[in-house]
């Protein structure tokens, strides 16, 4: 680790605390329906939509109306971005006439950006034409990202509200997340990435002449395109002599900036924010790191706010901080510390430690930081391959999606994540005051408990049983894998997690691209959002309808110093304790195997 | 009844052994699903190693033993807890339920007659005649008659109490003795629903129901469970990639240890306890739901007398007319109330010692015509002849009277603007006039109970507002209140007042704990969240409250607060603990699976652990142990301190959060380095 290292990220996580109120207190606007700076422009675009559309923004619902008019529009949205790739030959702005993806994968692509993970199945700049990027995928990463948002104001409405039944309209909350947040700030972020020299064209792929041609062995195919074999049954290779490179093109930029500031993660291109066109500068990389908290923070100042207990807003970011930290940290030390498997004649400390997978214009602290922003939120964005990280390296990430991506967490996604480990928190502790749990003035009683226990079973429920199922099969589920023992066993759990918590990010080692992979970590994403948003909903239903209690010297303290610690002891415990088990076969024992110079 | 049962106590832990094999029983042990599931995995231990021994498949009989009894230990050890507490709730009921044997009743039947029939087929409605010596034969109220009659069956208390038809005191209790007298008592419950029997049923906890809390844990830890199976199920398949299948022995011992099975274990003993430490404080819930609440009480309204003052007033001040001397005032008075033994007569006394030195004297050291003049209702007066000398003390209206009817002396508005600074300062004015001339005026006022400002301190701390309900003046209630420390009062109240108090406050979210004894309370007892009747109060006030205080102390509320809250507390830090142990026992057991394929994970066995084998048992040994270990802490409750939240929170998240996560560590190295050295592993 280098002091200029710690520096760039201390001061990532300054201006991350700079933000969380102004951007806090906007939210709180926009979702309380009150004036803001940009009402002038989208005042009347707003109330367009909503005559457009024939909704009544002023008619609340009550969380089972909330709940299923978010599920419709779920439920359309997929069809709709699973018609645009199936038909992209036949819809404009195809300028490679790149042809329909698959049934298989047009359904996995579809799930994942109407789930907010943006797993990607696909090469974006080899497989989707300009016309589904931008209509289908962009699309998807804005309204995605503001369902998230709706369901953490839900939350959020439910303990600030007593006694109703009404937590607000789904439309207009969907309507305005979009408008007022994530459009304009999206649209500043996209003009300052073209600066950076992010590409935003409509061009086809261009071929540049290499300066230096090399040779590649391929596989020789016989005039039917058919793979000659030898007698053995080995493929027979022959020389390719590479002369030229495919230069992809297109409307990155207005993709980038919402696939961050959503926490949506899906690349235009197929290294992500590896590619120099999809993150050209170390201060573009800043940026989009930022990008990625900004939300998430200011929903720890929304909560605060909307609750009347500012304290608990902090309280509840400092726990962010402080389990961000850790991971920036571990993450960072095992990364610089390199492995020692490499030759001692190979000098790691001139390079900065474990160098393989990352850029060298982000290095190894903005690859681990990078790694760990992406992680704690549900983004999904890689500027580095997690898969080449040390174990322990690798081992943050996987971590921080299981549990439960509540580290500041996906826009939205991670305030209701967070909130469920705050009930659990208030139920296990608060006794120990003498009073029945109790959260901001609400009692906190068994529905509210099974709720959030069902809430917290799902997650371990999903990624431990498929990746189960996978590790004991040897033909769909094993097959895939490009290593063994330990770290092969990182990449399926790695794979599921990245799935159910909705996050996308992968460790690249594993072929996904099959029926089983396709299939199964298609239902994870259904499953890991959708499923989980019904407890959230009901909690927060059954939250509003509660009478207030007035707080006194009695009452359970939520914006201590001690309720920051108890809280990451309670996400630690009910998110890392259920996964220590699995954890130890893979990261872990690939860590000691690897001290003691096994590798794989 | 209000000894305390060691937790010791031979008989009880005898018998407790005796009911925890009696509880295996599937049917009961799922009401409990983390013990459930223990018990589940004990028995498929228990067929496996038979199956074992038949196929001759034994791979280390010795060690799989081992771990299938101590797997039958926890659930043993869990049911233990429950019996102990059961069983220390029946010590208490025998108590009551031998004040219920064999009684018999005197039934009046429609034509007059006396037939003998046994108490236990009376019914609702049914009038009996009880006479001096009979036991009152079920709960119910007097028709006609008064009698002296001993409940020290259900209080403890002695001294027999005055029970008479009408009004407030008409209330008889199934299982007390007339002393003196007769009675006619028309019978208010069924048989088997007295409210001995009640209480009996509930203290034992045969008819105990999860409390709302407890059922909302009871989720919570089986939602764990369901977790931990799921992460014990799925890391065979884990361990079979990596080529390192654990035996059944293994896993279900690592899912036991997971599990919380230490409040699992003791939650509802924990319940139990609670019910029976207010028993020991002779208060009677009627559910475990009102102990909850109690813990949970944000206002306390407490009854002025009796609660916050001493029930009598004392004399604290002589003030004398113009023109006559303190002293002589002192001494006058002094002399009215020699013979006066009230609490107020005898203050007088000793006031006047204590300000102008005038030691009381005995009576026979006074003049030989002495003749003493006692109170009655007609003269409202009481005093002193003495040598042709008319001492009297009384209020001011009779002695106007008084002073009237002789000499003629008229009072003066002097003494009139006197009685009525007293009166509107709270206090009560006793008049003294020497052969009939007022001479001035005693001032007797209400005392506050020594060290319930300090009490009211406390339960400031704890976020518990308190409001004295008095009968007085708005401007007496005010003083009262200041020098009590109170934090609000209602005065003048009336039951109308008290229960739109408690909606008040309901309102706001508040819940409200009062007590009452009388008839009119019964509305307010039965709104208030914990209303606590007093057991010299009417029926209808202990049908309308849930809890009964068998001393009738009204001072008691606060104890019943506090009961509530340590009953919560024990259950929030065994939860904490039970959680917290977890971290340790991963790293006792998952290292000992794996460290057989994997050597190089041994680093992960920080406590040093001899063997696999040693390591998974001590882990399953400690686990069992430490039930047994918090069988005490769970029937005692942690301790109590008012403190504000802030502060309890932080000293029991370090002793039972942080001692959670250091103790296994400790305890599991301790038995390893045991059972190692006994050769057991």
């Amino acid at each position: 680790m280098t002091f200029n290292g710690i520096l760039q990220i201390l001061l990532f996580l300054a201006v991350v605390t700079l933000l969380a109120k102004p951007m806090g207190v906007y939210l709180t606007k926009v979702y309380g329906g009150e004036k803001t700076f940009l009402d002038f422009i989208l005042k009347p675009l707003e109330r367009f939509i909503y005559a457009l559309c024939r909704v009544d923004a002023a008619a609340e619902m009550n969380w089972k109306q909330y709940g299923v008019a978010m599920l419709i529009f779920s439920l359309m949205s997929s069809l709709a971005l699973y018609a645009i790739q199936r038909l992209q030959f036949y819809l404009p702005l195809n300028p490679q006439s790149f042809a329909a993806p698959s049934e298989h994968s047009a359904f996995n692509t579809a799930v994942s950006f109407v789930t907010n993970t943006n797993w990607q199945g696909y090469g974006g700049e080899t497989t989707m034409s300009y016309f589904s990027q931008m209509a289908g995928l962009t699309i998807q990463n804005f309204v995605s990202a503001a369902v998230g948002m709706a369901l953490a104001i839900v939350f959020i409405r439910g303990i600030a509200r007593f006694e109703t039944e009404k937590l607000g309209n789904f439309w207009a909350d969907l309507v305005r997340g979009t408008l007022y947040v994530l459009l304009p700030f999206s649209f500043l972020a996209a003009i300052f990435f073209v600066s950076q020299g992010m590409i935003q064209n409509f061009k086809p792929s261009e071929t540049a002449k290499l300066t230096e041609s090399f040779v590649v062995q391929v596989d020789k195919k016989d005039a039917d395109g058919n793979v000659i074999k030898d007698a053995s049954g080995e493929n027979v290779k022959e020389d390719q002599t590479i002369e030229t490179q495919t230069i992809a093109q297109g409307p990155a930029a207005s993709q980038i900036a919402i696939k961050m500031l959503g926490t949506n993660g899906g690349g235009f291109f197929n290294a992500n924010a590896a590619h120099p066109f999809e993150n050209p500068t170390p201060f573009s990389n800043f940026v989009q790191m930022l990008l990625i908290f900004v939300i998430p923070a200011g929903f720890t100042y929304t909560l605060g706010r909307m609750t009347k207990s500012p304290g608990h807003g902090w309280a509840v970011f400092a726990a962010m901080t402080l389990l961000f930290l850790a991971g920036t940290f571990t993450a960072y030390w095992a990364e610089s510390a390199g492995n020692p498997l490499y030759p001692a004649t190979v000098n790691q400390q001139v390079v900065g430690g474990n160098f393989e997978g990352k850029e060298v214009r982000f290095g190894v602290a903005n690859s681990a930081l990078f790694a760990t922003v992406t992680t704690d939120a549900s983004c999904g964005a890689v500027n580095s391959m997690h898969d080449s990280f040390t174990p322990l390296g690798g081992l943050v990430p996987m971590v921080n999606i299981m549990l439960g991506e509540v580290i500041f967490g996906g826009v939205g996604a991670g305030m209701y994540g967070i909130l469920i480990m705050i009930i659990l928190t208030v139920f296990i502790a608060g006794l120990m005051v003498g009073r029945t749990p109790e959260y901001l003035g609400k009692k906190i009683e068994a529905y509210d408990v099974q709720m959030a226990m069902l809430y917290a079973l799902i997650f371990p429920l999903i990624i431990l049983g498929l990746t189960a199922i996978s590790a004991l099969a040897p033909d769909f589920g094993l097959t895939s894998l490009n290593n063994q023992g330990a770290h092969g066993l990182s990449e399926i759990i790695y794979a599921f997690t990245s799935g159910t918590g909705n996050n996308g990010s992968a460790f690249a080692g594993l072929n996904a691209n099959t029926l089983w992979y396709n299939t199964a970590i298609g239902m994870a994403m259904l499953v890991g959002r959708f499923l989980m948003i019904v407890p959230v909903l009901a909690i927060a239903g059954n939250l509003a309808r509660k009478k207030q209690i007035p707080p006194s010297l009695g009452t359970f303290p939520v914006n201590t110093p001690l309720f920051t610690v108890l809280l990451i002891s309670i996400v630690l415990i009910v998110g890392a304790l259920t996964f220590f088990p699995a954890l130890s076969l893979s990261p872990i024992l690939e860590h000691f195997q690897m001290i003691n110079g096994q590798s794989f | 009844m209000k000894n305390e049962i060691s937790i010791w106590d031979r008989k009880i832990i005898t018998q407790a052994l005796f009911d925890s094999v009696k509880k295996l029983n599937p049917r009961t042990m799922l009401k409990n699903p983390v013990m459930f599931v223990v018990e589940v995995g004990a028995v498929f231990l228990t067929l496996k190693i038979f199956a074992n021994i038949l196929t001759g498949l034994s791979g280390s009989l010795g060690f799989e033993l081992q771990i299938t009894l101590w797997l039958w230990f926890t659930v043993l050890f869990a049911n233990f807890a429950e019996a102990m507490a059961e069983g220390r709730g029946k010590a208490q009921a025998d108590t009551l339920r031998r004040a219920k044997t064999e009684t018999t009743a005197k039934l009046i039947e429609k034509d007059g007659s006396i037939v003998t029939t046994p108490a236990t087929e009376l019914s609702k409605g049914d009038i009996v005649y009880v006479e001096a010596g009979d036991f009152i034969p079920g709960d119910g109220e007097i028709v006609e008659g008064v009698a002296s009659v001993d409940e020290s069956a259900i209080t403890g208390e002695s001294a027999p109490v005055i029970r008479e038809s009408g009004g407030d005191r008409s209330a008889v209790t199934g299982g007390t003795r007339v002393l003196s007298d007769w009675i006619k008592v028309r019978i208010t419950s069924n048989p088997g629903e007295t409210f001995i029997d009640r209480m009996i049923a509930l203290v034992e906890g045969a008819s105990r129901q999860k409390t709302p809390n407890e059922i909302a844990l009871n989720i919570l830890l089986a939602g764990l469970t369901i977790i931990f199976l799921l992460a014990v199920v799925t890391l065979q398949p884990f361990a079979i990639y990596s080529n390192a299948a654990q035996t059944i022995f293994v896993l279900i011992s690592l899912l036991v240890c997971l599990i919380p099975t230490t409040i699992g274990g003791l939650l509802s003993a924990i319940g139990i306890a609670g019910m029976d430490r207010l028993v020991q404080h002779n208060v009677l819930a009627m559910s475990g739901r009102a102990v909850e609440a109690a813990g949970d009480v944000n206002t306390l309204l407490l009854d002025k007398t009796g609660t916050i003052t001493l029930g009598n007033r004392q004399a604290s001040e002589f003030i004398a007319l113009k023109g006559v001397d303190e002293k002589f005032l002192a001494d006058a008075a002094q002399l009215s109330s020699l013979a006066d033994e009230t609490p107020e007569g005898r203050s007088i006394v000793v006031l006047a010692k204590e300000k102008y030195g005038l030691r009381g004297r005995e009576i026979h050291e006074l003049a030989t015509n002495t003749d003493f003049v006692p109170f009655t209702a007609q003269t409202r007066m009481s005093g002193i002849n003495l040598d042709g000398r008319e001492i009297r003390k009384g209020a001011v209206d009779a002695i106007e009277k008084y002073t009237a009817n002789g000499n003629g002396h008229q009072s003066s508005t002097e003494l009139r603007e006197i009685v009525e600074r007293i009166a509107k300062a709270g206090g009560t004015p006793l008049v003294v006039a020497d052969n009939h001339k007022p001479l001035g005026v005693i001032y007797l006022k209400d005392i506050v109970k020594g060290g319930m400002r300090e009490r009211f301190n406390q339960l400031r701390q704890m976020g518990i507002k308190t409001v004295m309900i008095t009968g007085d003046n708005p401007l007496t209630a005010a003083s009262i209140a200041s020098e009590a420390g109170v934090d609000d009062f209602l005065a003048e109240a009336t039951p109308e007042d008290k229960m739109a108090l408690i909606k008040r406050e309901q309102a706001e979210g508040k819940l409200v704990a009062m007590t009452g004894d009388g008839t009119n309370d019964a509305p307010a007892l039965a709104q208030a969240d914990v209303g606590v009747a007093m057991n010299t109060g009417t029926q209808a006030a202990k049908e309308a409250g849930n809890m009964v205080d068998l001393d009738s102390d009204p001072t008691k509320l606060i104890e019943v607060v506090e009961i509530g809250k340590q009953l919560l507390m024990t259950r929030g830090a065994l939860t904490t603990f039970s959680i917290a142990n977890d971290v340790a026992k991963y790293f006792a057991i998952i290292p000992a699976m794996f460290a057989a394929t994997f050597p190089v994970l041994n680093a992960l066995n920080i406590m040093g652990l001899k063997t696999p084998q040693s390591a998974i048992l001590s882990a399953v040994i400690f686990n069992a142990l430490v039930i047994v270990g918090l069988i005490p802490l769970a029937l005692r409750g942690v301790k109590y301190r008012a403190m504000s939240a802030s502060s309890l929170l932080q000293r029991n998240l370090l002793i039972y959060g942080l001692g959670g996560i250091v103790a296994p560590f400790i305890g599991i190295k301790i038995i390893d380095v045991i059972i190692t050295a006994l050769g057991l592993a």
